[in-house]
């Protein structure tokens, strides 16, 4: 139990270690829900566990920037609002921060997560062998992956 | 049965490979016990009181004869030689080494099974009807509609990390044999007024600490639109579902607290925008998946009726087999509940003889109920008095299907971590007690559960008689149930009153027993009789 969440080893906590974009990266702070709905010039938003990402739907057009934070990697709500907006036509850079885990890396990709900003930096080997170990999905998400059940039938 | 192509086997062998990764840093340490606890559990790696326990998946329950031996293989070489078959038709080995379980799941691998999402905070293991493919009464069997919904489920990336556990069954008849509206999803495969096949959905299930019957939210959702509609019911719960309370993080209380209604018009409301997003499988992929559950070949102009003559043989039958759709055929319950055994417990040589006798007597199938015991499913009627004696002579012959003997009963606290209360000794006591003063015979069908913690895990809540297991100052108590079921005329049971010492809930189950031996009416069970009664009488009866 003590080590959880070691202390923060250099990356800030809004330092992306891993980003999975060719655009450049928006410099730009991200705000909370309300104050991104108070202020229409805002273009950037964190979204929190309680919130509710259908609140965004009426302003993905205004939006470069998405942040959906992690307090505990257990907490998956994150998930659902990511694929929410993604199914709704957002292509901005869409980060997770927080307790972002390696274990957890390739479903936070299928979900449409295409940035990563973890309290704790992850092992960049462990990264990229999570993601390649599985050629092949069951059902479809927010990414490209064909799923089997087509793959079976053309 | 199901079989595994090129694609099936590729994901669980990735999976070995994960996990082994996995246990290797949190050896080395770079994963720390905090974050390597939900992915052991979502490879069924449970730390219990002694050991480490694993639970592997058998999907919707059933096994080939090669898969049993498997299992059995297993117990020998990486447990004590036994095994225990689980109330989600699974089964669990108790003293299990971390440093194996990559050689086990690699050995399961090797006849397409594993242990994915047999625990944790996602959708666990598909549950169905032990009689599927066999029941004279099923209008499909269910099962190719639960094997698409397990690959569905299947490392499904939204839904990993859900409020609660999700647990969803799928059963194809008006009776229903595997607690389907005590499930988080329950699903009935019906046919709707024009005669097409289609799915009814009851969410909101579960047992537990606060048991609720799950609501019917749609009557009728079209086969080719039932992963979607799953998806938009999972999503909703992943978005509200309590995350601040582990006791109230179930979609029951989400159902309850938001209202069924409410919950209803969300799931609409996301299953209209996720049936744009073309999540569905190919219809095609429901036909592939079904033709291997085509029914065996049966024979013809079989004989219909046993010998009887021999008096052990007939009453196993009338209790332990129950009727096949074709004629010449039954389905024969193999109880996992001798007398004063531990329920649902099998030696690894039991289970290699159970695999023997699923091939030579019912086309190389078995099934694991909820209710902790196997199934052959397709037995021959003039065959059965052979296979009664070699079951027998292994001692897994018990006539006591449904019977007050047949009891369901959680690990408690011989094994379980959260246990208050031990749940195996009180049933071996129960069972004792009704074979050695003979009014088992006489009680006819009679569930009873035993839990022995509040998370309900022996389903006590669905008993006839329940008990219910707790602490109290410090001292193992015993609270009794009446009126509960888990079948078509569903519902919970109800406390009667203060709890009892180990040897007092004992002679509590008798006394509500006798009541009903006294005042039943023709053709009444326990359960009937209880219900035309009332919990007065009975209370009357226990504390006077």
């Amino acid at each position: 139990m003590a080590d959880r969440n070691p202390v923060d080893l250099g990356t800030g906590r809004d330092d992306v270690q891993l980003r999975f974009r060719s655009d450049e990266q928006a410099g730009i702070a991200a705000v909370t829900v309300d104050s991104f709905l108070d202020q229409p010039d805002a273009e950037a938003v964190r979204i929190e566990p309680g919130d509710n990402a259908l609140d965004l739907l009426p302003h993905l057009s205004r939006l470069r920037l998405v942040e959906v934070n992690f307090p505990a990697f257990t907490d998956g709500r994150g998930y659902s609002s990511a694929r929410t907006l993604r199914e709704h036509g957002y292509t901005g850079e869409l980060r997770a921060v927080g307790d972002v885990l390696v274990d957890q890396l390739r479903f936070m990709r299928r979900c449409g997560f295409d940035a990563f900003a973890p309290d704790a930096p992850i092992n960049e080997a462990d990264a990229a062998a999570a993601l390649e170990r599985f050629d092949h999905v069951y059902q479809p998400a927010a990414d490209e992956a064909v799923p089997i059940w087509t793959l079976r039938h053309g | 049965m199901y079989q595994y192509d090129q694609y099936d086997q590729a994901m669980v062998d990735a999976r070995v490979e994960e996990f082994r990764d996995q246990c290797r840093r949190r050896l080395e340490g770079t994963l720390t016990e905090d974050q390597f606890k939900p992915l052991r559990l979502q490879n069924g790696l449970y730390l219990q009181l002694h050991a480490y326990m694993l639970r592997v998946a058998i999907p919707y329950g059933t096994l080939s004869g090669k898969q049993m031996h498997a299992l059995a293989d297993i117990a020998d070489k990486y447990d004590r030689g036994y095994g225990h078959f689980t109330t989600r038709q699974n089964i669990q080995y108790n003293w299990i080494k971390l440093e194996d379980c990559g050689d086990i799941l690699a050995d399961l691998a090797k006849v397409e099974m594993h242990a994915i999402q047999t625990s944790g905070n996602c959708i666990r293991n598909i549950s169905s009807d032990q009689y599927a493919g066999a029941a004279a009464d099923e209008l499909v069997d269910p099962r190719p509609y639960a094997e698409l919904l397990r690959q569905w489920s299947s490392f499904h990336p939204e839904f990993a990390h859900l409020p609660r556990k999700f647990k969803i069954c799928v059963i194809a008849s008006e009776k229903d044999r595997a607690a389907m509206r005590l499930h988080d999803i329950g699903i009935n495969i019906v046919k709707n007024a024009e005669g097409t096949l289609g799915v009814a959905f009851y969410v909101g299930g579960g047992m537990g600490r606060t048991p609720m019957i799950a609501p019917l939210i749609r009557e009728f959702v079209p086969l080719d639109q039932m992963v979607t509609y799953s998806e938009a019911c999972l999503r909703v719960y992943n978005r509200h579902g309590r995350r601040d309370n582990k006791y109230k993080a179930r979609i029951k209380i989400l159902v309850h607290e938001m209202g069924a209604e409410e919950y209803t018009r969300q799931v609409e409301e996301e299953f209209a925008h996720l049936l744009e997003q073309d999540i569905e499988p190919p219809i095609a992929e429901l036909d592939r998946i079904r033709s291997y559950f085509q029914p065996p070949e049966f024979a013809t102009g079989l004989a219909e009726k046993a010998d009887r003559s021999d008096p052990d043989f007939a009453l196993w039958i009338d209790r332990n087999c129950s009727p096949h759709k074709v004629p010449g055929y039954v389905s024969a319950a193999i109880s996992l509940k001798p007398v004063g055994g531990i329920p649902g417990d099998a030696s690894a040589q039991q289970m290699h003889l159970m695999a023997e006798l699923a091939k030579d007597y019912s086309f190389d199938e078995c099934r694991v109920t909820h209710a902790q015991n196997i199934i052959l499913p397709h037995v021959e009627v003039g065959r059965l008095y052979e296979l009664w004696e070699k079951l027998d002579e292994a001692g897994l012959g018990t006539a006591n299907l449904d019977q007050v003997g047949d009891i369901i009963a959680c690990p408690g606290l011989d094994y379980c971590s959260l246990a208050n209360a031990r749940s195996i000794p009180v049933s071996q006591k129960i069972s004792e007690r009704f074979a050695a003063n003979g009014k088992g015979e006489l009680l006819g069908e009679l569930k009873l559960k035993i839990s022995g913690c509040i998370n309900a895990c022996g389903h006590h809540h669905a008993g006839h008689i329940g008990i219910l297991g707790v602490d109290r100052k410090g001292v193992e108590n015993y609270q009794l149930l009446l009126g509960g079921s888990e079948a078509e005329d569903v519902s919970l049971a109800k406390i009667t009153g203060p709890g009892f010492n180990e040897d007092g809930i004992v002679d509590a189950v008798e006394t509500v027993a006798d009541l009903y031996l006294e005042r039943r009416e023709d053709g009444e069970r326990f359960l009937d009789t209880y219900r035309r009664l009332g919990m007065d009488t009975f209370k009357e009866a226990l504390y006077g």
